[in-house]
């Protein structure tokens, strides 16, 4: 971890308010497609679609937000170009975080094995 | 023989004496000394609790104290223990040793700095204020929960601990990002990761161990102030609640938190064993790699601490086996402290009998800590002094002796006097005899049935004899401490010569004067490895010498300011008026005064220069 | 000792001085805010999993999104689903915009552009206080629908995670809020630009969390 030149290495990918405005816009539309996943599975969007979306709602919202998520990390808090110790200390936390998570759904859940309380 | 030259031109820095000095201080030596300081006399505190206890169990049937208060007793000494007293007298070494021994001024935020100290007094003396009011906490350091909930609990006494606990908790979570970045952003030239001591690398560990575990007990914490203050069932079963839930979040940071404690120890034993043994620490790769698994694994173990709720075989299983995998890594630690000491030049100075005994009673604790990690043995073992027996191994025998090594190897450089040796070795005797006597025979009491946590036992269980052993064992414990403070304030009446570096040290501290100046370094070492200071020796043919105290001028230091420890009072008030929500109905204006002192502070200190204008 | 270095100063930053070079190369104040961004996480992890633990184990209603018996004026009624999605999307939307509008603030302060940092940073600020101001109208509108803090699991950690969530929010108006004075009144050159990155980052971040929060609160089932 020798000293960098964060400022050149800025210069080298810079994103332009463009970049941003496209970024922004496919966050609106993701925002806007977990809305309709979210409706379509609870039939507001018809009785036909329902059956179709609401097994795969949770699943749809994962991936629509995961990817809300990487754009503003990456774009908006600039992960792409900065140094990787950075991405590194938001990464870190988020795997225990889900881990933590993960076990403490599957502790408290119904199908636990036979045998607990 | 120790020459203080000053040059000609005055000293820019002259160190400013006087409590107005101490208060508004942000020199990370003197924060380290506040916090040392007011951490002993919390151990002091902590251990006068455990004696009462320990007299109290002499004889059964004893009636020195009530059930009551000895419930306050084992509460108010665990948390002391490990909220007031092995964490900041860890978090003194941090301060005074971080920044020299990278080669740093200071550390990345002196004034935040500066603001968990205040935050840790305030804290620490919020939580003890309730044995003025008859209210000190009483339902255990781990508060379980529906126990500390309204029906069981009614008084002040859980909200004095669950608030206490979020106040110090700010404290150490505002020091874990100061040490971190300052690990991270503050090394001199030279000094790459994996040239760092020991002591920063397992430091380093520590803090990210803090960040990561702290906010799952604040969460934990305000469930559980909600439920008491503002009508919610998070762990009340009346409410649809689960009451597991606590244990759940309170041992996801309750693990990780028994790493937080002995990494600084093992950090310390690790820079005194190699040089008492005049020799390379062994293994130092392995032993960061160690020391980061050990910790990244410590996330996965903690419903070890739940064998006995009724989880499952699933849940059980795999807490087992990541719990006794966790030996793994911390034998290693063992084995290559172990190839330290085998073949050096040992030389047998007070640090380095510590630094063993505390290898050497580590080792019994990890051996009953083992033995917990088998859910079926466990459920024998769970709630009796087979576990008080383990944990204090572990931490008195691990975290105590290894911090004691600490301070016994660095008070010269930070006092600028050598303690008696003889006295040193008299109370490394007592403390280990003292500290067996007390906790050996409590393996036995545990498998023959006595529960931790009960202030009487009668007759016929023919306990006694084992209590009474332990009894006048935590009475030479005590006598030892005794000696250790007559050896400091002994040695504090001498004058202040001891020599830059009384060891033959190996890191960058024992380069400059003892005590260093305000501003530490004149000129940063050259670091080419981890023992740069051995390296200069060889340089030199072998003869080091002596520093001299420079005029530092052309250096500037940040400058002092009072607004750390005004935030640190508008945070006390934000959290502690919550103790006032059933007393009267406006509690919630010492909120917002609080809340507005706390803006001050914060916005005072954002709009200062963190330097004099030069 | 020829090869003796000149020591580090004690702090890397400082906007009153050279940036004092760091061991990576980057400012401290940003590298202590990724910190603290981690460490946040462990917090809304906890809230989310508690949230996620209680989901569907409320005794009484009301529910998120299904009918449910509630206990009204002393009585056990039927009272249907609480949540409005309509409303919440469209405070989500801003607060995602808002981000867009503080990277352009940046944008202008790194480039000197006075004019495009206030504007687009008085637009962050704005849009910040409106997502505030619909979580405090939702509350209250859960509030008089018979839904207080204690009412049930469901209320209590929905409560809790998004009155989390909506402080965090509340301190990064008020921080931007500052900064925006201090651009008004031409503070915030590009050599300060820092200021405003690291408040910025944390604003992301707190739109980060709710880009978590709003489907697996407002949108599961």
């Amino acid at each position: 971890m020798e000293a960098q030149d964060a400022h050149a290495h800025d210069q080298h990918a810079h994103p332009t308010p463009a970049l941003y405005l496209k970024v922004a816009l496919v966050l609106f539309v993701l925002t806007a497609m977990e809305v309709l996943a979210f409706e379509a599975g609870r039939g507001g969007l018809g009785a036909s679609l329902r059956p179709v979306f609401e097994p795969i709602v949770v699943l749809l919202l994962v991936v629509l937000s995961a990817a809300k998520f990487a754009l503003v990390a990456m774009f908006y808090m600039h992960l792409k170009q900065d140094p990787r110790l950075l991405a590194n200390l938001f990464v870190f936390p988020l795997l225990i975080a889900a881990v933590i998570i993960a076990a403490l759904i599957v502790l408290f859940s119904y199908w636990r094995a036979v045998g607990a309380h | 023989m120790a020459t203080s030259v000053l040059d000609h031109a005055p000293a820019v820095h002259a160190e400013k004496t006087g409590i107005w000095s101490w208060i508004t201080t942000v020199d990370h030596k003197r924060i380290g000394i506040l916090y040392g300081t007011t951490a002993f006399i919390f151990f002091l505190m902590g251990g006068i609790e455990a004696l009462i206890m320990r007299i109290q169990l002499m004889k059964p049937d004893n009636t020195l104290v009530s059930a009551e208060l000895f419930n306050s007793l084992f509460t108010m000494h665990g948390t002391t223990m490990i909220f007031l007293g092995v964490m900041p007298l860890s978090a003194m070494f941090f301060n005074y040793f971080i920044p020299l021994h990278i080669g740093a001024r200071d550390v990345a935020f002196p004034r935040l700095n500066a603001f968990s100290y205040w935050v840790f007094l305030l804290g620490g003396l919020f939580i003890n204020f309730s044995f003025l009011l008859n209210a000190a906490p009483n339902a255990g350091w781990f508060g379980y929960a529906n126990l500390t909930e309204n029906t069981y609990s009614p008084g002040l006494n859980t909200d004095f601990w669950v608030l206490g606990l979020q106040i110090l908790g700010i404290a150490s979570m505002a020091a874990a990002i100061n040490f971190f970045v300052t690990i991270v952003n503050l090394r001199a030239p030279g000094m790459k990761m994996l040239r760092m001591p020991m002591f920063v690398w397992m430091s380093f560990i520590t803090q990210i161990l803090l960040l990561l575990a702290f906010p799952v007990i604040t969460v934990a914490l305000v469930f559980l102030m909600m439920d008491r203050h503002f009508g919610s069932h998070f762990f009340l079963p009346e409410g649809g609640g689960d009451p597991v839930l606590w244990q759940h979040l309170f041992w996801i940071f309750g693990h990780p938190e028994v790493y937080i404690l002995i990494l600084p120890a093992f950090g310390i034993v690790s820079e005194v064993l190699p040089v008492f043994s005049r020799k390379p620490l062994f293994g130092y790769t392995a032993m960061v790699f160690s020391g980061a698994f050990i910790a990244f694994l410590g996330f996965g173990v903690w419903s070890h601490h739940m064998f006995a709720t009724g989880m499952g075989p699933f849940a059980d299983s795999f807490f087992a086996i990541s719990t006794m995998l966790i030996a793994v890594p911390t034998g290693v630690k063992i084995f290559n402290w172990l190839g330290t000491l085998w073949g050096g030049s040992l030389q047998f100075k007070t640090p380095l009998y510590f630094a063993i005994g505390m290898v050497a009673m580590f080792i019994i604790g990890g051996l009953s800590g083992v033995m917990h990690a088998s859910p079926p043995a466990d459920l024998q073992q769970t709630d009796t002094y087979f576990v008080v027996a383990h944990f204090h191994y572990v931490l008195f025998g691990g975290s105590i002796f290894g911090l004691t090594a600490g301070a016994y190897y660095w008070f010269p450089k930070m006092f600028g006097r050598m303690l008696h040796e003889g006295l040193g070795k008299l109370h490394f005797w007592l403390m280990l005899i003292g500290f067996n006597l007390t906790f050996f025979p409590m393996h036995f009491l545990g498998l023959n049935g006595m529960p931790r946590r009960v202030y009487t036992y009668p007759a016929e269980l023919n306990l006694e004899f084992w209590n009474r052993i332990q009894t006048w064992g935590s009475l030479l414990l005590g006598l030892s401490f005794l000696i250790f403070i007559y050896n400091i304030l002994k040695t504090m009446r001498r004058p202040a010569d001891a020599p830059a570096d009384p060891w033959r040290g190996a890191t960058l501290e024992w380069a400059i004067p003892s005590p260093p100046q305000e501003f530490n370094f004149g000129e940063v070492p050259p670091v080419h490895s981890s023992t740069p200071v051995w390296d200069l020796r060889r340089a030199s043919g072998g003869q080091l010498p002596e520093p001299r105290r420079v005029s530092g001028a052309g250096i500037h230091l940040p400058r002092p300011s009072i607004w750390p420890a005004v935030t640190a009072v508008g945070v006390l008030g934000v959290i502690g008026s919550i103790l006032f929500t059933h007393a009267f109905s406006h509690w919630y204006f010492i909120t917002l005064s609080g809340a507005a002192i706390l803006f001050y502070g914060v916005y005072r200190w954002a709009f200062e220069p963190p330097f004099p204008e030069h | 000792m020829s090869h003796a270095i000149p020591a580090p100063h004690a702090l890397s930053e400082g906007s009153q001085h050279d940036s004092h070079p760091t061991t990576t190369g980057i400012p401290s104040r940003k590298v202590a805010l990724w910190t603290l961004i981690g460490s946040e996480c462990l917090f809304f992890a906890s809230l989310i999993s508690t949230y996620l633990v209680y989901k569907g184990k409320s005794l009484v209603g009301p529910l998120p999104h299904t009918e449910s018996q509630c206990m009204l004026h002393g009585k056990m009624q039927t009272c249907e689903h609480i949540f409005e999605i309509p409303l919440v999307t469209t405070g989500t939307a801003v607060l995602l915009f808002s981000s867009f509008f503080i990277v352009l603030a940046l944008y202008g302060a790194q480039r000197g552009k006075r004019k495009m940092l206030v504007g687009w940073l008085a637009a962050t600020v704005l849009a910040g206080m409106f997502f505030v101001g619909m979580q405090v109208y939702e509350f209250q509108h859960f509030y008089h629908k018979g839904m207080g803090y204690g009412t049930n699991l469901f209320s209590s950690t929905f409560f809790t995670l998004t009155g989390f969530h909506g402080s965090h929010v509340t301190v990064g108006v008020i921080w931007l809020a500052t900064l925006l004075v201090l651009a008004i009144k031409g503070k915030i050159p590009p050599q300060k630009a820092l200021n405003l990155e690291i408040a910025a980052l944390y604003w992301h971040f707190v739109d980060v969390v709710w880009i978590v929060i709003f489907p697996t609160v407002y949108l599961m089932r």
